[in-house]
């Protein structure tokens, strides 16, 4: 099964080497990663979507638990979520596909981000399956390149991701 | 106190109690060097190599319990390090490592004797450090010694560059009084209802058995442990590790179990309805295939590390917290219980262990003046009383020695179990006497392992270290061509050793005593006066049966109740 895991780990030089560094060593796979700073200038959210069966995701969250740099750890699937992922994708636009492709883009409520004479790059937001649902919309359409952000995991509700006293 | 980082260093170690540091000087440690020489209080005993000096501090640490202390300089210092830190961190030994580094303005330029320490070690330690200001050192050993010490115990690296000990860089010195860490909590006291659901499956038990490893040791527990099994009067066996936390002499003692575990322990296990499995941790050796692993038995687990529950065998009662606490908590609720609540089942169990025992599957056979290597370890046993500190190597040495030696109490066996590292015995013997200069030192090894830190026969000289080292020489990479003639046809590929020197001289030339010995009416007699020179380091070399294997054998792929007996 497919788990987004977030991560909050002390913002320190060679911690993302920890994590993917763990992830290799124990065979498991890393779908995508994404790292960024957060309120707390100290800590840093990772987000990472693996795939695994349940023994291998409770090992996973063992494992990460296990580092000293990790403050949290939550696996996204345990409670209500919204995953997002941002893509930026460069389409081909010629004559005879330009309206095609923006008509397209504004189903799916995709936002042209650069013009060119042969192409549009599209800024799309939204859960992993719906960016995979446009490029399949965009069919023959040649796509120029795909940049995507890998997915990102915030649990409903009022509550956040909290650090424990030391 | 205004130190420069060499003597802070210096002094952190002195508020950590160290009494002695095991290391090798090099360039990027020459500050910390010159900072130690002027000292009286932390002793330093220089190695010959620097995975010696690893493996010497891992063996004070199990000996002791206290964290073992290393310094070695940066680049090839630490490289060779990292055999001795892989051992110490497979088998959750606490250890301090501190590792020079070139100077912080040259890190990344490829500079003379650089190495990435800390991504190099990344992989084989509990955490790593790199200083990078020298007034971090003291916050950071601080750090370093609680980390290696607390939770499931493991060795913590501290790279520290050459410019941040500059003796001429002067700052204000204070050891913090305490540590806390956001991050790390380990759990100490086990889950109340956890305990009990446990105890419950434990009490009503019909063919019970306790399964016990390298935590009982590590965690101080072997006395707890005592008292649980006597309390409930249920069968134990330990794991390669746990040897020691339950006396081997007792009648509830069933030997070890696993690949070389005994028939009575093996079966036990695959026949029992409850395990109880204490600070162990399901390894391959121990469990042989895992889909025929205990088909019969719920299992109750209790270990410190939460990981390392349900990652091999997925259990019934897990229990996080160290292995001495959830035993204190569980002997006043047995005896509330009333004991094992199952007197006539556990009768009938124990008449089937007395069955199984009477294979006498350690039983061998002698052949005239042939020296047995069992043998020679039997009667290393008689002479020291069963109260040796041993350590050893890795192969089939170290299997007789685990067999044959019965230990009665803990921290007495001390071996590479987890990463099974050929070369760890001598030095690691080196560091149990230092720490403890009266008490009798043993390395078991074979003319393979010994060679592989034979160097360090010079710091035994050096530091008059008088071990003994009882080689098991039967001219093979004994375990290998014990597989070799099981799975390959007996085709020997590479591990027939020529070329041997003569390790009597050899001894001799690191100015100690070298014995050979050829014939088994000579065993007794050799080893009586070997032990009688207290003062000097005597090298044994048996010239043992070539032919002869480890039994009992579970194969790679089967079952414990698989095995091959003879």
């Amino acid at each position: 099964m497919r788990h987004i895991i977030s991560i909050l780990i002390e913002n320190e030089a060679g911690a993302l080497s920890r994590v993917a560094g763990l992830f290799s060593a124990r065979g498991y796979n890393i779908e995508s990663l994404c790292v960024a700073p957060t309120v707390d200038e100290t800590l840093s959210r990772m987000t990472l979507v693996t795939r695994g069966d349940e023994q291998i995701i409770e090992q996973i969250i063992k494992q990460l638990n296990k580092l000293i740099d990790v403050v949290k750890v939550q696996d996204m699937a345990d409670a209500p979520h919204i995953e997002r992922e941002l893509m930026l994708i460069k389409v081909q636009a010629l004559e005879g596909s330009r309206n095609e492709v923006y008509r397209l883009a504004e189903i799916f409520r995709g936002q042209i981000i650069d013009v060119s004479e042969s192409s549009y790059t599209i800024q799309m937001v939204g859960p992993g399956h719906k960016l995979d649902a446009f490029v399949t919309a965009l069919g023959a359409i040649p796509v120029v390149e795909i940049v995507r952000s890998g997915a990102l995991g915030v649990a409903r509700g009022p509550r956040g991701m909290t650090v424990p006293d030391a | 106190m205004e130190l420069s980082g060499g003597q802070i260093l210096v002094e952190c170690l002195k508020a950590e109690g160290v009494d002695a540091v095991f290391g090798y000087p090099g360039g990027a440690v020459l500050h910390i060097y010159d900072a130690l020489f002027q000292q009286e209080q932390v002793k330093h005993i220089l190695v010959r190599h620097e995975q010696g000096a690893v493996h010497m501090a891992d063996g004070y640490a199990r000996a002791t319990g206290k964290p073992g202390v290393v310094l070695v300089t940066s680049g090839p210092g630490a490289t060779n390090a990292i055999t001795g830190i892989a051992t110490a961190h497979m088998d959750s030994i606490p250890l301090v490592v501190i590792t020079g580094q070139v100077p912080t303005s040259l890190i990344g330029n490829d500079a003379f004797q650089e190495v990435d320490s800390v991504g190099i070690t990344r992989p084989c330690v509990k955490h790593n450090f790199l200083v990078k200001d020298v007034r971090d050192i003291a916050a950071t050993m601080k750090k370093a010694f609680y980390i290696a010490t607390t939770g499931r115990p493991g060795p913590v690296v501290v790279d520290i560059p050459k410019d941040v000990t500059d003796p001429r860089v002067i700052v204000p010195f204070e050891y913090p009084a305490s540590v806390s860490l956001r991050s790390y909590h380990p759990t100490v006291k086990g889950h109340s209802g956890q305990i009990r659901k446990a105890i419950d499956l434990i009490v009503n038990a019909e063919r019970p058995m306790i399964y016990s490893g390298g935590g009982v040791i590590i965690g101080r527990a072997a006395e707890q442990l005592t008292r649980f099994a006597r309390l409930l009067n249920y069968p134990i066996t330990n794991t390669l590790m746990g040897l020691g936390a339950y006396p081997a002499s007792d009648r509830q003692f069933l030997g070890m179990l696993g690949m070389h575990g005994t028939y009575e322990a093996n079966m036990g296990m695959h026949h029992c309805d409850v395990l109880i499995a204490i600070g162990a941790r399901f390894d391959d050796r121990v469990t042989g295939n895992l889909a025929k692993f205990c088909p019969t038995a719920k299992i109750v687990h209790i270990d410190i590390d939460p990981a390392s529950i349900s990652k091999n065998v997925v259990v019934d009662v897990p229990i996080v917290g160290s292995v001495k606490s959830v035993l204190e908590e569980m002997l006043p609720l047995i005896e509330d219980a009333g004991g094992a609540k199952q007197p006539e089942a556990l009768a009938a169990w124990w008449a089937q262990i007395a069955q199984w025992r009477d294979m006498r599957c350690l039983d061998f056979k002698t052949n005239g003046e042939v020296i047995k290597p069992q043998y020679v370890v039997q009667k290393v046993w008689e002479i020291t009383h069963g109260d040796a500190y041993v350590t050893s190597d890795v192969g089939q040495h170290q299997m007789w020695a685990a067999q044959y030696y019965g230990f009665d109490k803990p921290n007495r066996w001390i071996n590479s179990g987890g990463l099974g590292t050929m070369g760890f015995g001598l030095p690691a013997a080196l560091g149990v006497k230092f720490a403890y200069p009266e008490e009798e030192v043993v390395c078991v090894t074979g003319e393979g392992s010994i060679q592989m830190c034979i160097q360090e026969l010079s710091t035994a000289l050096q530091y008059h270290l008088p071990i003994k080292v009882v080689s098991l020489n039967n001219r093979y990479l004994g375990m290998v061509r014990q597989w070799q003639e099981f799975f390959y046809s007996g085709r020997y590929a590479m591990s027939y050793m020529e070329a041997l020197p003569d390790f009597v001289k050899l001894a001799e030339s690191y100015g100690h005593v070298g014995m050979r010995i050829e014939k088994a009416s000579d065993v007794e007699a050799a080893l009586r006066e070997a032990f009688a020179m207290r003062d000097r380091l005597v090298f044994m070399d048996f010239q043992t049966d070539p032919t002869e294997n480890v039994y009992p054998m579970v194969p790679a792929g089967a079952g414990l109740n698989e095995m091959i007996l003879v």
